[in-house]
């Protein structure tokens, strides 16, 4: 039986570890193109410049890499040390995508990352380019299959469960590939990294332009920021409504908590632009409406309506009681799998499991649940609202103001008056750590948006974590966090004093330029 | 039946491989974090180890990386079930793992010598911890790990931390930090010259030497220890959960693949003899000859243990019919075969590109190089 603190435990670790990793990822994914653009161009026109100013940032790349590397090694295993029973029930489905991932992509970019940062000696112009490029397919094939799996979280596809194997196994990969879900939120995703990475090299050009330093690097590494930034952004947008529309469908209670959506309302429904959801109470209070813009935004039509908490929760409650029978027959399959009743009896009720499994945390012999069981289960059937709700507003509003930055961006560089906005260089400055919350804030609307499952409808977040005790649990979260804390101050430290030496310091470490000076430094590696 | 038979044969032979690709490839490179301290008496020397790897380790990981994730595509029980319950063993394994890429890639970005000497130690704790780890983790599998299900197969850990710290694993773990000294130092000798080279000799024969004698040893004591026996079940090829077998305990039950076909005992002689000509190579200087031999030194003592346990993968020794084997732990049918698909396209083009970018990277590293090269670890 699942302690429940350890199953939230559990949450706060993965969330956490999660969370982190996401802050290199987004970078990588859109530094890697960038670098092979400017890459480009060195190739074609042969211009020096564009060597200097992609190996400078591919210095500052590296030291995002290595964390968003490290990082990755803990969640490839931690759905494993974590989420056991989460891994046995989908492993069939799940597993795939991230072994393919591994095979296809991260095989590719990790092995030529080595030819890109060491071969410049050795390889001939074209050569390295083609190894840069591959580098960036590399990174963003990968996203594409994680983001593949992820989506089968969300909207779980070509996949039945086997009460033979009492797990869920893949029936179509193609399916699974080519989830609506997959689609819109790899393209989603994978832009918003290279939104991130256009701020992250336009801002740190502006501090350049500011401080009136390598403004020929800045300059030119500003405008390709920017071009490649306003393209992203329009896409992100684009793509997130996108989402917002599949989403819609696939997975109506996380919608409900991005809209704080307690009623169903006749169409068309107004959009709360402000509330204060309460969970207790199942409303809002201090709500701004705006009308008809929900429906506009997620029915794209006036006359569409979608389900709020109190019909969600009804609906709920009728899968639940129907997923009492299926339990019943699975536990009974499961001693004898021969049993052609039970059999009957599980495929009869099948497609409500997930909803019986909800109910077994109250009731763990389902047939024996009371109502009152059976609504603490449909209680927990939709997800904290407020986090989803908030979560999703930070995004949509850093994602709109980092649109208005881009097409003041673009205006102020065609018109060539970007260095004499110093206001402006000052706010590209500052713009840099927004792309980074509004990626975070949209896990959180993906992934708090999803409970209380793991995959949406079929295993609830409580089944699915490993038996530890709450001793091992609050070990490795010390662990983590510690560990954590220590490496992003180094990182920090690092990108900063990158930065700050710029495109001139020819190599950090080169310090000892004669050969004394090596000796010297060697005495004291010794000690 | 028989196709899906098939198909979980080929993945626990794909399994063989992959772990001895991790073995090999990531052994070797944390096989010089591990005696990085040693070969290299300054910045400069510990440099050139470094740099004779840099371009490759971080595509050797990956080999770690896809051994996690084809474990949980292939055999996701086992993935489920050991890395939950080894928890404890895990988080050193990451712990000390995710140390790796920083060491490599922020050591020689600041001048400070007290700064890159703490990397050097970092470096020397996630070489010889993760490889110990990954020995005895296999080693335990020998003993079997006390695990259970329930009646919908949420698995459950009763035994310790300490438990999984048994001698025989202990003696595996031992075997592959042995193993993984000799290859990083077959890898220094191929890249480094002069007294680095000579350092790295020195190691890769100890480390040669250590493995044989373990790997002796091992083979006595699994002779004479018990061993699980599958008795009954619905067998290869069948759909099931672990709910559905009898199995037996048995005194030398793990030689039995051995005493059934007599041929399998080449992978035994493999080993030895990697490991043997792989000394006597090292001692010839002849590194990359030495290090090809330890990889068949490598594919032999792996190849050993996975046959001695086929098919189980992970017993249980609280519930021995709860044991996991091949027939019972793996994917279905369609996911083993679309993977299978996967990987013949790939695992032959990842070899290809990864030869690619050994040659073109090939040669000698010296001071000189690392301190002028701006990108230089």
């Amino acid at each position: 039986m699942h302690d429940i603190h350890v199953v939230d435990l559990s949450r706060l670790q993965f969330a956490l570890t999660a969370l982190y990793h996401y802050l290199f990822v987004p970078l990588t994914l859109g530094m890697s193109f960038l670098l092979a653009a400017m890459e480009t161009v060195y190739v074609t026109t042969g211009r020096e410049i564009y060597k200097k100013i992609t190996q400078f940032w591919s210095k500052l790349f590296l030291i995002n890499f290595a964390l968003g590397v490290a990082t990755g090694l803990t969640m490839e295993f931690e759905f494993g040390t974590n989420w056991s029973f989460y891994s046995s029930f989908v492993g069939d489905i799940f597993g795939a995508p991230l072994a393919i991932e591994g095979l296809m992509a991260f095989f590719m970019e990790s092995t030529f990352v080595g030819l890109m940062v060491f071969g410049w000696g050795r390889l001939r112009r074209g050569q390295h380019l083609a190894v840069t490029y591959l580098v960036a397919l590399g990174s963003n094939l990968s996203a594409l299959w994680i983001l593949i799996a992820n989506s089968f979280m969300q909207a779980p596809t070509g996949a039945h469960f086997n009460p033979v194997t009492m797990r869920m196994e893949l029936t179509s990969l193609s399916d699974l590939i080519f989830s609506h879900d997959a689609q819109a939120k790899f393209v989603h995703t994978s832009i918003a990294g290279y939104v991130t990475a256009a701020i992250f090299v336009a801002g740190v050009s502006a501090w350049y332009l500011l401080k009136n330093r390598h403004t020929e690097l800045a300059r030119r590494s500003f405008r390709m920021a920017v071009l490649f930034g306003a393209l992203a952004t329009v896409g992100v947008i684009t793509l997130g409504d996108a989402l917002g529309f599949v989403g819609a469908q696939a997975q109506p209670t996380k919608l409900a908590a991005m809209e704080g959506l307690w009623k169903t309302e006749p169409a068309p429904m107004p959009f709360n632009l402000v509330a204060f959801p309460s969970q207790q109470e199942h409303v809002n209070r201090g709500t701004i409406q705006v009308p008809y813009v929900l429906s506009l935004l997620v029915t794209h039509s006036l006359t569409g309506s979608v389900p709020g908490f109190d019909e969600l929760e009804q609906q709920a409650t009728a899968r639940i009681r129907d997923g009492i029978p299926a339990v019943a027959a699975l536990q009974t399959l499961s001693a004898k799998p021969n049993d052609a009743d039970a059999l009957a009896q599980f495929q009869a009720h099948e497609k409500d499991l997930g909803y019986g499994f909800l109910l077994q945390r109250y009731a763990p012999d389902v047939t024996a649940a009371t109502d009152a069981d059976v609504a603490d289960a449909a209680r927990d059937a939709i997800p904290q609202v407020a986090p989803v709700f908030w979560s999703f507003r930070v995004m949509v509003v850093l994602g709109l103001a980092m649109l208005a930055y881009f097409v003041m961006a673009v205006i102020y560089t065609m018109r060539n008056r970007v260095e004499r906005k110093r206001w402006f260089l000052k706010l590209a400055v500052w713009m840099i750590p927004v792309p980074f919350l509004a990626n975070e804030a949209g896990w959180l609307v993906a992934e708090l948006g999803r409970q209380p499952w793991t995959v949406y409808g079929m295993l609830p977040t409580w089944m699915s974590a490993s038996t530890h005790s709450v001793g091992y649990m609050a070990f490795s979260l010390i662990g983590f966090v510690t560990l954590y804390t220590v490496f992003i101050a180094i990182e920090m430290y690092l990108m900063v004093r990158t930065i700050r030496r710029g495109p001139d310091d020819d190599h950090a470490g080169a310090l000892p330029h004669d050969r004394l000076h090596v000796d010297r430094m060697a005495g004291y590696a010794e000690g | 039946m028989e196709t899906y038979a098939a198909l979980q044969v080929l993945w626990w032979l794909l399994l063989g491989v992959l772990l001895s690709g991790l073995a090999v490839m990531v052994g070797m490179d944390m096989g010089v974090g591990t005696i990085l301290r040693y070969v290299g008496r300054n910045d400069g020397e510990r440099r050139v180890a470094l740099n004779i790897i840099g371009p490759h380790w971080d595509g050797n990981q990956v080999w770690f990386i896809l051994g996690g994730g084809a474990v949980f595509a292939a055999f996701p029980l086992i993935y489920a079930t050991a890395f939950s319950g080894f928890y404890v063993v895990m988080l050193l394994l990451l712990w000390s793992m995710i140390l790796r890429p920083l060491g490599f890639e922020y050591r020689s970005k600041l001048p400070s010598a007290g700064w890159r000497n703490a990397w050097d130690w970092a470096l020397f704790v996630s070489g010889l911890v993760p490889m110990v780890v990954f020995g005895a983790a296999i080693g335990n599998l020998f003993h079997g790990v006390p695990f259970q299900f329930s009646w919908n197969l949420t698995s459950t850990y009763t035994g310790s931390f300490l438990g999984l710290l048994n001698p025989f694993a202990i003696l595996c773990g031992l075997l592959s930090a042995s193993l993984s000294v000799f290859m990083g130092a077959a890898m220094v000798m191929n890249g480094a010259k002069d007294e680095i080279f000579e350092r790295a000799r020195t190691l890769a024969r100890m480390g040669a030497a250590l493995a044989i004698v373990l790997f002796g040893i091992g083979g006595f004591w699994v002779h004479g220890m018990g061993g699980y026996v599958l008795t009954a079940g619905p067998g290869a090829g069948v759909p099931q959960t672990p709910l559905q077998q009898s199995v037996a305990l048995a005194n030398g039950a793990w030689l039995a693949n051995f005493d059934a076909h007599p041929a399998l005992w080449l992978l035994p002689v493999a080993g030895f003899a990697g490991m043997l000509l792989g000394l006597l190579a090292a001692s010839a200087r002849r590194s990359h000859l030495a290090w090809w031999l330890g990889a068949l030194g490598w594919l032999g003592v792996i190849g050993t243990a996975g046959v001695a346990l086929f098919p189980f993968l992970l017993p249980s020794s609280s519930v021995p019919a709860q044991s996991l084997t091949v027939w019972n732990a793996s994917s279905s049918q369609h996911t083993l075969l679309w993977m299978s698909g996967f990987a013949a396209v790939f695992v032959p083009l990842v070899l290809w590109y990864t030869s690619w970018a050994f040659y073109v990277m090939r040669g000698k590293v010296d001071v000189a190089d690392v301190v002028a090269d701006e990108h230089a670890y």
